[in-house]
């Protein structure tokens, strides 16, 4: 008998699929590329939503289920989409001592988003990071993946109402 | 490539880097980039081709790490055709460097003066106390071209090796180095190469752990960022000592600076055939491949990374067999921290007697330690093993900023614990800091003054914990959750005595009990602050006073950090 393996379609026709397939393929369709692959439909469509969780589990022949595991097991994987803007604020030890709480609590108050979440018009994301290795210019923040150290309220007032208003 | 090759490229390069007049060095590691240094040399490059003759022999180039962070973007001017001539060539420092400096930065160097407002004085202990072997290329060459590496004595390790030792040989110079594990466990190096080696197999793997994910700790970062070839060559090394033909440099994914500048060394290294089949005409075959971690602390675990790499959830699995066994795809794998391997290179050129020469009886080498919190010369230090706290912090850190007082100095991130001052002349070596409580961890020293309070110092490590715990075994997933309660009660003066003996207890079972090192050592911080702030901990009682009646310092805020992320 031959059983013959058919590769499951992309859930949709967006190109970017294209991208996706090329990773699995550069890593010869292996579960071990599990990750990488993730990481390739992180960085092309912003998170990970069913039809692509499901896609790459049929694809690398992974159960659904471990697919999830990963996905979930991991910080950096994120279900849900992101606002147009992200806003990532350190947490590590130096951050911590040198001002992230209170510049955490001032977001939550003045915005009422807290860690995790999205503005209501989906324009900026806050996020936390477990140390970004800025130690030396703590209290460290990343907006939209640009590095900024010693952030001041006023500082992150200032970019995150730029934001709102574009 | 052969080693006559090799020299031809070191000397070619050299002879271009004598022709240079005048160079003006631009620090591009992340944490002077994010101050825009690179806008800052691109700035000095176009203003230098727009003075035209007047700038003739100017040269802007982009190097690694220099080292004072706090004092960033920094940027330091010296005389290469000079130094190759054996004249007197000052190099001067420039610190805090704005876009508006560049232009009359290139202007004085051009004409041969200073801008006297933002010299960097590097007579300083900070510069002269440190003894720089992982770092000894860091600030002095672009990290993105091989050549300028080649020319600083780079792949002459990994071709002597390959040329004129056997694997025993370089087993036998590591060995005798003394060198232990950088990671923090602090495994003899020599020894676990020796494992990998004797274990009989058809594949082996050489794996990097680049993991750095201690908060407070960036030395692995800077080194990545500064001198990626290193890794690279002392990968290479450690493959033909134990005989393995394939790595991975397991490295986060938060560092997107240190993944391109090791993508571009891969290829580098390949086009120059230091990576590939038949290395220097021998039947040894290298490859490397990178693998982006996805933020998950546990995966510093040797078994969890290398679950990771595997494309699995990073969770650890019981020890024995030990990955020198049994490792990555079920093949003895060799697992090293990227400062172990940065060094390797050094001792190949030097012999292991040279790094055995430095440091005290248990511990060789030197050590790089990333100052950060409250100290004056924030930033990367390396100093030789044995050194004392007291010279890091007063010294080299050159104590701590705004009249502020000295409290403790937090080492080996959350599974490590807080020295008190009067422990500030002990010397750093895995067994005093050890005896004293915590450990030597990967490398990061936060240092905290009078108005940290200790108790909330346990609690913020106590919640990286509970946050990083892979859930697997029950002693670290629900001990972590029920201390870090506790801690929470403690900080809300809430706490009863009852409550503190129950969080001692919880912290010998976790301790006792726990699978891998995360749960292992997650009391640490609570351990080692109860044993030299005890009285914080009285005095966080329900009606407590501290000790000696000092009024034991506020929490400083009530959000702290955040519950973990709802996906």
């Amino acid at each position: 008998m031959i059983a013959t393996i058919t590769k499951p379609e992309a859930p949709s026709d967006d190109k970017r699929w294209k991208i996706v397939q090329a990773t699995m393929r550069r890593n010869g369709y292996s579960r071990n590329a599990l990750i990488e692959t993730l990481h390739t439909v992180q960085n092309s469509f912003g998170y990970l939503d069913e039809p692509a969780l499901r896609y790459v589990a049929a694809s690398l022949r992974v159960p659904l289920s471990n697919v999830y595991g990963v996905a979930t097991f991991y910080h950096l994987f994120t279900l849900k989409p992101q606002g147009e803007h992200t806003c990532v604020l350190c947490t590590g030890t130096a951050c911590y001592i040198k001002g992230t709480p209170e510049l955490l609590q001032h977001v939550e108050e003045r915005y009422g988003i807290r860690d995790g979440e999205t503005t209501e018009d989906g324009k900026v994301s806050l996020l936390t990071a477990r140390c970004i290795g800025a130690c030396s210019m703590a209290p460290a923040v990343v907006f939209d993946g640009e590095m900024e150290g010693e952030v001041t309220q006023e500082q992150l007032d200032e970019q995150v109402e730029a934001w709102m208003a574009s | 490539m052969t080693p006559e090759e090799l020299i031809q490229i070191a000397e070619e390069r050299r002879g271009q880097q004598a022709a240079v007049g005048k160079r003006i060095n631009v620090c591009a590691a992340a944490s002077c980039m994010s101050r825009h240094s690179d806008k800052i040399a691109e700035e000095m490059s176009s203003h230098a081709e727009s003075l035209g003759d007047k700038a003739e022999g100017v040269e802007v180039r982009c190097v690694g790490c220099m080292g004072l962070c706090s004092a960033g973007p920094l940027v330091e001017v010296d005389h290469p055709a000079d130094e190759a001539a054996g004249n007197d060539a000052p190099k001067t420092m420039y610190r805090g460097v704005s876009m508006d400096d560049a232009d009359r930065i290139v202007e004085a160097a051009a004409g041969g003066t200073t801008v006297e407002q933002l010299v960097q004085p590097t007579d300083i202990p900070y510069f002269s106390r440190q003894k720089r072997i992982v770092t000894e290329n860091s600030g002095y060459i672009d990290p993105e071209s091989i050549e300028d590496y080649i020319a600083a004595d780079g792949y002459s390790g990994l071709v002597t090796a390959l040329t004129e030792m056997s694997p025993n040989d370089v087993l036998h110079e590591v060995t005798i180095s003394g060198l232990r594990g950088r990671g923090g466990g602090g495994f003899p190096t020599g020894l676990k190469w020796s494992t990998v080696a004797k274990t009989d197999a058809d594949k082996k793997y050489v794996v990097c752990n680049a993991d750095e994910g201690d908060p407070g700790a960036f030395m692995d970062r800077a080194v990545l960022e500064s001198d990626p070839h290193r890794i690279i060559e002392g990968m290479t090394i450690a493959g033909y000592a134990v005989g393995a033909s394939k790595a991975y440099i397991y490295v986060r994914a938060e560092y997107p600076l240190a993944i391109a500048r090791l993508k571009k060394a891969i290829r580098q290294a390949q086009k120059y055939e230091l990576l590939g089949t038949n290395l220097c005409d021998t039947p040894f075959n290298f490859e490397i491949e990178l693998r982006l971690g996805a933020g998950a602390f546990v995966c510093g675990e040797e078994t969890a990374l290398i679950a990771s790499i595997e494309g699995r959830r990073g969770v650890p699995r019981p020890r024995p067999p030990f990955p020198a066994s049994y490792g990555l795809y079920g093949k003895p794998t060799l697992i090293n921290n990227v400062e172990t391997l940065a060094t390797i290179p050094w001792i190949v050129r030097n012999g292991g007697d040279a790094l055995a020469s430095i440091g005290t009886a248990k511990s060789k080498g030197t050590k790089v330690f990333a100052l950060a919190g409250k100290i004056v010369n924030n930033g990367l230090i390396e100093v030789p093993m044995g050194i004392s706290l007291r010279e890091i912090v007063y010294d080299i850190g050159d104590g701590i900023p705004d009249g502020g007082t000295f409290k403790a100095v937090q080492t080996g991130g959350p599974s490590g614990g807080c020295v008190p001052g009067n422990l500030l002349d002990m010397p750093v070596d895995y067994e005093s800091l050890q005896e004293a409580g915590t450990i030597m961890g990967s490398g990061g020293m936060i240092i905290m003054d009078e108005a940290s309070n200790m108790v909330d110092v346990a609690r913020f490590f106590m919640e990286f914990c509970k946050d990083e715990s892979c859930g697997k075994c029950t002693p670290c997933r629900v001990g972590t959750a029920q201390m870090l309660d506790l801690l929470e009660k403690l900080c809300a003066k809430s706490a009863t005595e009852k409550d503190l003996e129950l969080l001692k207890e919880l912290c010998d079972v976790v301790k006792a009990c726990s699978l891998c090192g995360l749960g292992q050592t997650a009391p640490n911080p609570v351990l080692s602050t109860l044993r030299y702030f005890e009285d914080e901990y009285m005095g966080s009682l329900v009606g407590g006073v501290s000790g000696d009646g000092r009024p034991v310092p506020d929490v400083e805020t009530k959000a702290g950090a955040p519950d973990r992320i709802e996906r």
